[in-house]
């Protein structure tokens, strides 16, 4: 029977999709932050996989086709982010700043944090560019000579935190412009978090999705004036 | 046959993108360039915004979904991760939080400024 898994395609996407619908049905009922779709999604398709003995290579082979859309989708925030535009122009030096401030504010983060746990020069530049989109910060830390496997799973794991806690963030700290909330969530949670964004509204989506481009861009310069600190 | 074209043009950008990325040696990923390209074409006239807003808010709302496989490899990694895990965890949670709470307020207070000047 575990041969039929290994040979239809459809096998990835449908668990992947039934899953994200068990969690739209959780969230829907019990109106939890933790109960992110996403995040339960990611636990069901790993659970049933442990479960009928179906590895990551089999369950990707179907899989990969949910990940061909994700480069056509980013390319699709520029429709949000388009029709915001005025938004942008008149915010532009709060946005600049904003993002810049957050920025630095991380990078100084993960650099007190890596002294204090004695990280070596490899683990701390690995962790440098962890809150930008993926193919940015691979690049990134591949220039820098870190661990780029681990570069990769802590960008997803800060997205999906990001996901996640943002809610909380903001109720904590009274962040409550919309354009504000955006920037964070993309500058914070890149890709991932603009998805919880564009959830919140449209102005959220589109500052979101220009976070993501601008903060891949000052990060690359960032990381590279940071990186020789430790 | 009008949502097929969309997707035709979403994916003619893309393809852009990655011929972009090809060719500049920059380490910018092709749907940063991707995006990029499609506000020009916005903002020029290139492309009308009714000619693929149906299939990109399409896409957008089903964003969160993409991400579905990637996590899932993420048990791949697990190996790696485990000797790094402890200050791995603290990292990413109390930076993530400090990226969101400065970028969000300083966004806002710098906002709020603008509005009293404008008064």
């Amino acid at each position: 029977m575990s041969d039929f898994w290994t040979d239809t395609l459809f096998f990835g996407g449908v668990i992947s999709l039934l899953g994200y619908e068990v969690g739209l049905l959780l969230k829907k009922r019990f109106r939890l932050a933790v109960l992110n779709p996403l995040l339960i999604a990611v636990c069901c398709v790993i659970a049933v996989n442990k479960l009928l003995g179906v590895d990551y290579e089999t369950y990707n082979q179907g899989g990969q086709y949910l990940s061909y859309l994700l480069t056509p989708a980013t390319v699709c925030l520029a429709v949000p982010l388009y029709r915001q535009l005025s938004l942008l122009k008149q915010n532009w030096k709060a946005i600049v700043c904003g993002l810049s401030a957050g920025i630095v504010a991380g990078a100084v983060g993960i650099l007190a944090l890596s002294k204090l746990f004695g990280l070596s020069h490899e683990q701390y530049v690995t962790l440098l560019p962890k809150s930008v989109t993926t193919a940015i910060g691979m690049g990134i830390s591949q220039e820098l000579g870190g661990l780029v496997a681990i570069t990769t799973a802590t960008i997803i794991i800060t997205g999906i935190l990001g996901n996640v806690i943002a809610e909380a963030v903001f109720a904590l700290f009274r962040i409550r412009h919309p354009v504000a909330r955006g920037l964070a969530l993309g500058n914070a949670a890149h890709a991932i978090g603009t998805a919880k964004a564009m959830e919140l509204g449209e102005v959220e989506g589109a500052m979101s999705s220009l976070a993501i481009a601008v903060a891949g861009i000052l990060t690359v310069v960032s990381a590279s004036v940071f990186a020789p600190l430790l | 046959m009008k949502l097929l074209k969309q997707f035709m043009l979403i994916l003619l950008v893309s393809l852009v993108g990655e011929l972009l990325k090809a060719l500049l040696p920059l380490p910018v990923p092709a749907s940063v360039y991707g995006l990029a390209l499609m506000l020009g074409c916005l903002c020029l006239g290139w492309i009308k915004v009714e000619q693929v807003d149906k299939a990109a808010d399409f896409l957008i709302e089903i964003m969160p979904i993409m991400f579905i496989p990637a996590a899932v490899g993420l048990t791949e990694a697990w190996d790696s991760l485990k000797p790094m895990l402890l200050p791995l965890a603290v990292v990413i949670l109390l930076t993530t939080v400090l990226v969101m709470a400065v970028t969000g307020i300083t966004a806002q207070q710098m906002m709020k400024k603008g509005e009293k000047h404008h008064e």
